[in-house]
């Protein structure tokens, strides 16, 4: 489980406007570039100092590749992040809070203790 | 000495900067009294003549990251500017440019320090909606110098609640020991029950009214014991997956002192969470 890995990501995109049309529009591409060129970047170093380690699961890649956020939610994900990202890609295809009230309404199956974001 | 002139806590919604300028058809049929009711609650600050400003807030992932998270930290910065991309995009949000104090930013760092809060600090800091939203609600001219200090609500592990109100204490005090003839309020935002990214978000009302109840009568009669008796940092999870951000309430709490009636109490039932308005007067009401 690589719970960071997913938030980087998830942070990295929202904050730039270009990745997050990217994302929307060619999740796979997206990711699997992602993954690559940026997973082990060091956020503040521009000199090629990077980590070496920081891959995703088979099962946290598909979840990012298939923009399912209620699986991102299962994985620990942190949920401030998947929501504003996915409000950025998606709110604008859907009325007034439509997509926020659709968005919680699919993870109803969730009780508490919701799954640990803790990283 | 520095006079602490105001107290003042709140929740902060980003929404309201656009509900409230909003016109026509899309002006939400609540925004009327959102705005009636923030403009009492500005005239609380307006009241007091403040010259100076200490904003508590928390950093929602925008400079601060998981590879790097302070606890607590102080800016200490002649400016900050304000507001990022997801902010505009999401909440209609206005860059904005607020001046610092760094004089009393060094005088809390050093004195928090040797009270035993190991500050981390920031000589470069862009503030987020935690510290625009009370800007935009309390005062909109933003022409007042600033001290922000933000707090982890949000990425755990968390600091417990008990320490938010000793920090609250602590800020407290040490603005008192400010030598300075300035006149400081000390503002700060956070959530009574909120959920986001959850299965009860967005709902017609918070996703707790109980605990939103309960949580207002704690702060609008400083009942610390009672609040620290009942909230930890395992049972902020019921109310809802972002009700964390009250432990910012609890640190103004502890701002404020235990048994302090807030002067002015307000709160407003809206879609998704509930609005809540306290300030308090620490040497009495401004005549």
């Amino acid at each position: 489980m690589s719970k960071y890995l997913l938030n980087k990501f998830l942070y990295t995109v929202d904050r730039d406007p270009e990745l997050v049309e990217r994302y929307r529009e060619d999740p796979a591409g997206t990711v699997s570039w992602w993954e690559a060129e940026r997973a082990n970047a060091v956020l503040n170093c521009y000199t090629g100092e990077a980590s070496t380690w920081l891959r995703f699961t088979d099962e946290e890649r598909d979840a990012l590749t298939t923009h399912d956020h209620v699986k991102l939610f299962e994985l620990g994900s942190h949920p401030f992040l998947t929501l504003t990202l996915f409000i950025a890609m998606f709110e604008r295809d859907h009325g007034p809070l439509e997509y926020q009230i659709a968005y919680g309404r699919r993870l109803q199956h969730f009780d508490l203790p919701y799954p640990d974001i803790a990283t | 000495m520095a006079t602490v002139v105001a107290v003042i806590a709140s929740t902060h919604h980003p929404f309201y900067y656009r509900a409230s300028t909003a016109t026509g058809e899309d002006r939400p049929p609540f925004a009327d009294e959102w705005v009636r009711k923030i403009t009492a609650f500005r005239e609380t600050l307006t009241r007091a003549n403040p010259d100076v400003l200490v904003m508590v807030g928390s950093d929602h992932f925008h400079q601060l990251w998981l590879d790097n998270m302070p606890q607590f930290l102080i800016g200490k910065a002649p400016f900050y500017d304000a507001n990022w991309y997801n902010e505009e995009r999401e909440f209609g949000l206005p860059r904005m440019l607020l001046k610092g104090d760094e004089d009393l930013s060094a005088h809390l760092l050093r004195e928090g320090l040797d009270r035993d809060f190991d500050l981390a600090f920031s000589n470069e800091l862009r503030i987020d909606h935690s510290i625009t939203c009370p800007i935009i609600t309390l005062r909109p001219e933003a022409d007042l110098p600033i001290v922000p200090i933000y707090t982890n609500i949000f990425a755990p592990p968390l600091p417990r609640p008990k320490r938010f109100v000793q920090l609250g204490e602590a800020i407290r005090e040490i603005v008192e020991s400010w030598p300075s003839h300035l006149r400081v309020a000390i503002i700060g935002t956070g959530h009574l029950s909120l959920e986001l990214g959850g299965p009860r978000q967005f709902g017609p009302h918070g996703p707790d009214p109980e605990f939103d109840r309960r949580a207002v009568e704690w702060i609008a009669t400083g009942d610390l014991d009672g609040c620290l008796s009942e909230v930890t940092l395992d049972s902020l999870h019921a109310p809802g997956n972002a009700t964390h951000g009250f432990m910012d309430f609890m640190l103004m709490m502890g701002v404020a002192g235990a048994g302090a009636k807030a002067d002015y109490v307000d709160s407003l039932d809206l879609f998704h969470t509930m609005e809540a308005y306290f300030t308090w007067y620490p040497n009495g009401a401004p005549k």
